[in-house]
């Protein structure tokens, strides 16, 4: 049983304040959606829960059967999947996927890496280097990393975007499996996206 | 069951490799640092080579163009990540350590490549007469342990901001001084023919910052990789 | 009251550093500067330590409090460090015949004004406060290990043309007359309690400043 809790987490870039006071707590199986207008702090939020800024105020606090997990190991908790996140240009897909597997686990698998890779439809351009990638196949090979790395808290941010038709069924599909088990925290702008949770959490006043 | 140290030296291998096949299909770092010391070589040996030069002077221009071939080159490795905006998933994939130690690793390696290339031309170009070679291969291996074990944080500070480039070479200089000095000296020994032991207090010196400068770095590391 | 009795002591030590005779027969008049130079370069040392020690605690508080003294100190320590080498520099004139002679002492605060420029130049080339704390601080740690190391090749590099054994000799025991310490340790007091009373208004103006910004 995982458990994700904010407490009091506020967040201020020099003088100006993205938001302060936020309360949340998560427990899996579940999906939340995160929703506001541009310049609410989506993505200020998300990169807070999973440690890549550090809040002005507050903590986030993660219990697994109800054992503190400390700040130090909570990273291998969280995938990201997001826009501003850039996989390395000059590698191929594959070796992308590898290099991020050996990192995060010392060990690689090629049937388990072959077999994201055609999760997300990137199947015969898994030796393209990424340079030569659409931005809609960047989005799949962020979801393929996501699915490899196993993680309980998969966090999305604008999940849909450049995605094609295709595209948005792999990732319906995706966050649909993940729900199932762990938790999905997905930051939009489209109010339809809010279908696949079943918890909101409104930014911005 | 492979034992967490395994893990570790696997993960640290996995930047390293990841480093090494990055930069063979860019070039970015080994372009610059090459031109770098072939362009000054050059120069030098076309205005001063002429001249009957000493020990002494020649062990201080090698190391100046080591120095500033490591400042053109040995940054790229940190800086690179930020101005590309892969940073972000290195920061959730691994530890700071790992990530820390990989990069130190390249560019050792990259520093090597630097040498094997220059210190040939140099000792051609300059007519130098190496009486002591074991220890100069000891001065310029612990040298360029400690050029590269402070220019890789500084270089780790330095591509947080927003000047970068110069900004290293100011940042290094003085935390580099007694590393080049004691190098100068262990390298002019050495030109002169010393026994290994005669450069006892050089060598201990060059293993004693490296050691200092090194864990300064790894505990370091992290609060200026998260920023 | 401090603060008077701060001006009670340096006017003590201006003064009496003119009356008394003068530390070192040999160099004359000019060798009165020793009360002002050594405390300068002192202070410009102490400056660096304190602004460390505040830097290690705001990278454990994180409260940007630290930072601005850290970065007071640091501007202080630059200035008496500025000091003491011209200081240094006019004595050398005098004494040795030109202004800079590459003697240990001067290749040494030469270094820590590199340092402190160095230190400066990294504040400089960053917008955001926190990140500038954190990164200033961990370079001043840097800078500060190396220090040791720093001490062990100058003197070893660079021969010594320093009145070190009138002062201090080679057992490390002072060789001052009881004249000349009656005004050196006032003198090393005063500049040190100089530094703090500056220390803590310039950490004042700044946060001022700082508060002035945010409203």
């Amino acid at each position: 049983m995982l458990s994700l809790e904010l407490e009091g987490i506020g967040k201020w870039f020099g003088e100006r304040k993205v938001f302060e006071n936020l309360n949340l707590k998560l427990e899996n199986p579940t999906c939340l959606a995160v929703i506001g207008p541009n310049g609410s702090g989506k993505t200020t939020l998300l990169r807070i829960i999973c440690g890549l800024i550090r809040p002005s105020q507050g903590k986030v606090s993660l219990k697994l059967d109800n054992q503190v997990v400390k700040k130090e190991a909570q990273g291998p908790f969280f995938s990201l999947v997001a826009p501003d996140l850039q996989l390395y240009d000059e590698l191929t897909a594959f070796e992308n996927l590898k290099f991020f597997s050996q990192l995060r686990d010392a060990v690689y698998s090629k049937d388990n890496l072959m077999q994201k890779i055609e999760q997300v439809g990137l199947k015969k351009r898994e030796d393209d280097l990424v340079s030569s990638y659409s931005a809609g196949m960047k989005q799949r090979l962020k979801y393929a990393l996501a699915l490899l790395s196993s993680s309980k808290i998969l966090l999305l941010d604008e999940p849909s975007s450049n995605l094609d038709e295709e595209g948005i069924l792999v990732m319906e599909q995706i966050i649909q499996q993940h729900q199932e088990v762990g938790i999905v925290i997905l930051a939009t702008n489209d109010l339809k996206e809010t279908q696949y949770a079943q918890q909101i959490f409104k930014l911005g006043n | 069951m492979p034992s967490k140290f395994s893990n570790w030296v696997t993960k640290i291998t996995a930047v390293f490799k990841k480093e090494i096949k990055s930069e063979f299909r860019t070039r970015y770092a080994l372009n610059s640092i090459l031109m770098f010391a072939v362009v000054t070589l050059t120069t030098l040996s076309f205005t001063v080579g002429q001249f009957a030069l000493t020990n002494p002077v020649k062990s201080a221009l090698l190391w100046v163009i080591l120095f500033f071939s490591a400042m053109s080159g040995l940054a790229q490795v940190f800086i690179k990540e930020e101005e590309r905006r892969t940073a972000s998933i290195l920061k959730l994939s691994a530890l700071p350590n790992v990530i820390f130690l990989g990069k130190f690793f390249f560019n050792l390696v990259l520093l090597f490549m630097l040498e094997i290339v220059t210190i040939p031309l140099f000792l051609i170009l300059l007519s130098l007469q190496v009486e002591s070679w074991l220890l100069l291969l000891v001065i310029l291996l612990l040298g360029s342990l400690g050029l590269t074990s402070a220019t890789t944080i500084i270089g780790a500070i330095v591509s947080k901001t927003n000047v970068k480039g110069t900004l290293l070479t100011v940042l290094s200089f003085p935390i580099l001084l007694p590393l080049l000095v004691i190098s100068i000296q262990g390298t002019k020994l050495a030109l002169d023919g010393s026994h290994l032991a005669g450069a006892g207090s050089e060598i201990i010196f060059l293993l004693s910052y490296t050691i200092v400068m090194l864990t300064a770095s790894i505990l370091f590391f992290e609060t200026v990789w998260m920023e | 009251m401090g603060k008077i009795l701060l001006f009670l002591l340096m006017s003590y030590v201006i003064i009496w550093a003119y009356i008394f005779p003068a530390p070192q027969q040999s160099l004359g008049e000019v060798s009165r500067i020793f009360y002002f130079h050594v405390p300068s370069a002192w202070v410009s040392v102490l400056a660096f330590l304190v602004s460390m020690l505040n830097g290690i605690i705001y990278l454990k508080k994180r409260d940007l409090n630290y930072d601005i003294k850290s970065s007071s100190a640091s501007q202080i320590g630059l200035l008496f460090a500025f000091l003491a080498t011209v200081s240094g520099s006019m004595w050398a004139k005098v004494s040795w015949g030109a202004y800079w002679n590459w003697d240990p002492r001067q290749v040494s605060i030469f270094i820590l004004l590199l340092i402190y420029g160095a230190y400066f130049a990294l504040r400089s080339a960053v917008l955001e406060n926190d990140k500038k704390a954190a990164l200033s601080a961990v370079y001043s740690i840097l800078a500060f290990i190396t220090v040791p190391f720093l001490v062990f090749i100058v003197p070893r590099v660079f021969e010594s043309l320093h009145p070190a054994t009138s002062v201090v000799d080679q057992n490390l025991k002072i060789q001052m007359s009881p004249k000349v310490s009656l005004v050196f340790f006032p003198s090393l007091v005063g500049f040190t309690i100089l530094f703090f009373w500056i220390w803590s208004l310039q950490v004042k103006i700044s946060q001022r400043v700082e508060l002035k910004k945010g409203g």
